[in-house]
């Protein structure tokens, strides 16, 4: 998004003396600008200023906040046992997550993208889980999951010896993640079944001639043209399930034990249950390192798999 | 070319063709419905008695059909209000969304000023930074302002979008110069340009911008979780939270509130599974920018 703001600046130069910016619509444009920069600054750049600020206090709400300089950082790293914890739970919920949404979705959509009918249906059948409040749906899972319901009862005649998944700290997680799954894989799938649907059926058609098998088209021709909207539609999951916080906090509560509890939950808990908003601050900033790392991360690793050469 | 030679291929079999597309088709289906599953199991449990929901083993249909459950769930549970406070929070966070950005699109998109393009940079900038991050210092704000537990402190943090400013500047740069030249010559004022040339223009932009708006604001929890506490200002998401708690819970009541909850989504993921589809086959090539 950033090359639009410098192809701008690019074809608009700046205004040279004869074409003087007039004051009256400079006046104008901050009248229009007034309210949105009013928001900007009440509810944007303060609180991250604010933020940034409280990470380095102690404050908890009630006595006045004392400048602490890096102990919440230290105590993050040193003494806080639980602070690992959370750390890994959250790696592991969204580096899993991340791949099984990113390989289902893709399948589902190659795989409607096949289809010669119906392809509408599908696409609103796997889609609309994305639009429904999240609270709502992981209360449906909830009830899908709770001991002696339909999750147990189907281990149960499938004669698998799995444990309830909401009781298992080892499994609990996985639960998270099902639930995640299922209302979040639709919107990539609309995502890339729209970028299969542009690939030019006569690139196929030449391959097919060629001789190459499905497999081969899909690995050499068609991911590779897709790829912009697959890197565009990862870097978008991995932001928001690095955040995730809606389905934990109804699901599981952090638990068994801590199993559970991600950066976002504990920002909640830490801030909201224990008042402790300097410290909370600072995992808010550790989450924010996190997603800029990760991002990072995908803009570097793009360069190996992601073509712009359409 | 040489391929084609070296290897004559036949014809597809339209046989063959026909039994792969009919099993494709019923897998998918049978993908499908377990997808749909939860759904059904929902709907299913909301118009039984309670009893039956827990019953081992369980029973996929009920034994009786409760649809008065759902007036019943409206009535008994404070569903009408939940419902009430979600419509009014959600759409005036869409009305505010919609007019602040349209008016900062335009500045952005047609006017000149000093600093503009530094200003645009630092709504991108925003962008990235999520809401769990915010929300300590927006509770400090909303509470110094005395707006804990009301609907301007629900509303105001939120109708503030750097990403609506920006989406509808997109649109507005798209609209040629030469349409309000006219009417600038004629001495309309640059309000008057917007509301009457620009907007209706925008139509299709700012609707997809309501729409996202809408339903993100239905949906929202952590919010309303930090600013509200008791029942009377609580919207949707967080209404069913209550009922999770209370003793004694009634299941099939929830699940009848999670059902209503669920429709205007539904309704909307209907119609912009479409939307965002031709917007990505139409728009953008092969990136989904």
């Amino acid at each position: 998004m950033a090359d639009i703001v410098s192809t701008q600046a690019k074809t608009a130069p700046r205004p040279r003396r004869r074409n003087k910016i007039s004051a009256y619509e400079t006046r104008t444009a901050f009248l229009f600008l007034l309210p949105s920069l009013l928001g900007f600054l009440a509810f944007m750049l303060i609180p991250i200023i604010a933020s940034f600020g409280l990470s380095f206090t102690n404050w908890q709400l009630l006595a006045p906040p004392q400048f602490v300089g890096l102990s919440n950082y230290i105590r993050l790293l040193t003494t806080d046992p639980a602070f690992f914890n959370v750390l890994g739970n959250t790696l592991f919920f969204t580096v899993e997550y991340l791949v099984l949404n990113i390989v289902i979705s893709l399948t589902l959509a190659v795989w409607i993208s096949s289809l010669k009918r119906g392809q509408r249906w599908f696409r609103v059948i796997f889609f609309i889980p994305t639009f429904t409040p999240t609270i709502a749906v992981s209360i449906v899972w909830l009830l899908i999951f709770t001991p002696g319901g339909v999750m147990d009862y189907l281990f149960q005649t499938l004669a698998l010896t799995v444990p309830n998944l909401l009781l298992d700290s080892k499994l609990a997680m996985q639960a998270v993640i099902i639930v995640t799954l299922w209302a979040g894989v639709g919107y990539n799938m609309v995502l890339f079944n729209a970028a299969l649907d542009l690939v030019p059926q006569s690139y196929l058609e030449a391959a097919k001639i060629d001789g190459a098998s499905a497999w081969d088209r899909f690995w050499k021709i068609r991911l590779p043209l897709i790829s912009p909207t697959v890197f565009f539609g990862t870097v978008m999951t991995a932001i928001t399930s690095l955040q995730v916080f809606d389905q934990i906090y109804v699901i599981t509560r952090g638990g068994p034990g801590s199993s559970t509890a991600t950066l976002g939950f504990a920002i909640y808990t830490n801030g909201f249950q224990n008042y402790q908003m300097g410290f909370a601050s600072s995992l808010a900033w550790v989450m924010f390192v996190m997603i800029m790392a990760l991002t990072g991360f995908q803009f570097w690793l793009q360069r190996k798999w992601v073509h712009y050469d359409s | 070319m040489t391929a084609r030679v070296r290897t004559p291929r036949k014809p597809p079999h339209q046989t063959r063709t026909l039994v792969l597309d009919t099993i494709s088709h019923a897998g998918l289906t049978l993908v499908a419905l377990l997808f749909l599953f939860p759904f059904f199991w929902m709907v299913s449990n909301a118009v039984r008695g309670n009893n039956e929901v827990l019953a081992v083993p369980p029973r996929f249909l009920p034994t009786e059909y409760q649809w008065g459950n759902f007036a019943e769930a409206w009535l008994r549970l404070p569903f009408g209000k939940f419902f009430l406070n979600s419509f009014i929070v959600a759409g005036s966070v869409t009305v505010i969304t919609i007019i602040v950005s349209s008016l900062a699109a335009y500045a952005f998109a047609r006017l000149k000023f000093p600093g503009r393009e530094s200003i645009l940079v630092a709504y991108l900038g925003t962008l990235m930074i999520p809401q769990v991050m915010l929300v300590i210092p927006l509770f400090l704000i909303v509470s110094r302002l005395g707006l804990i537990n009301t609907y301007q402190g629900m509303i105001l943090p939120m109708a503030f979008s750097s990403f609506g400013a920006f989406l509808l500047r997109q649109f507005f740069l798209s609209i040629p110069k030469e349409l309000e030249e006219a009417a600038l010559i004629d001495g309309a004022s640059r309000l008057r340009i917007l509301i009457s040339i620009i907007i209706p223009l925008s139509l299709p932009a700012i609707g997809l911008l309501s729409l996202f708006t809408f339903i993100g604001q239905w949906n929202n929890f952590l919010w309303p979780l930090i600013v509200v506490n008791g029942m009377d200002h609580a919207t949707l998401p967080l209404g069913l939270t209550m009922f999770q708690t209370q003793q004694g819970t009634s299941w099939n009541y929830i699940m009848a509130g999670a059902t209503l909850s669920m429709i205007p989504g539904i309704v909307l993921a209907i119609i912009l599974q479409q939307l965002i589809y031709k917007g990505i086959t139409v728009g953008s090539g092969f990136g989904g920018r």
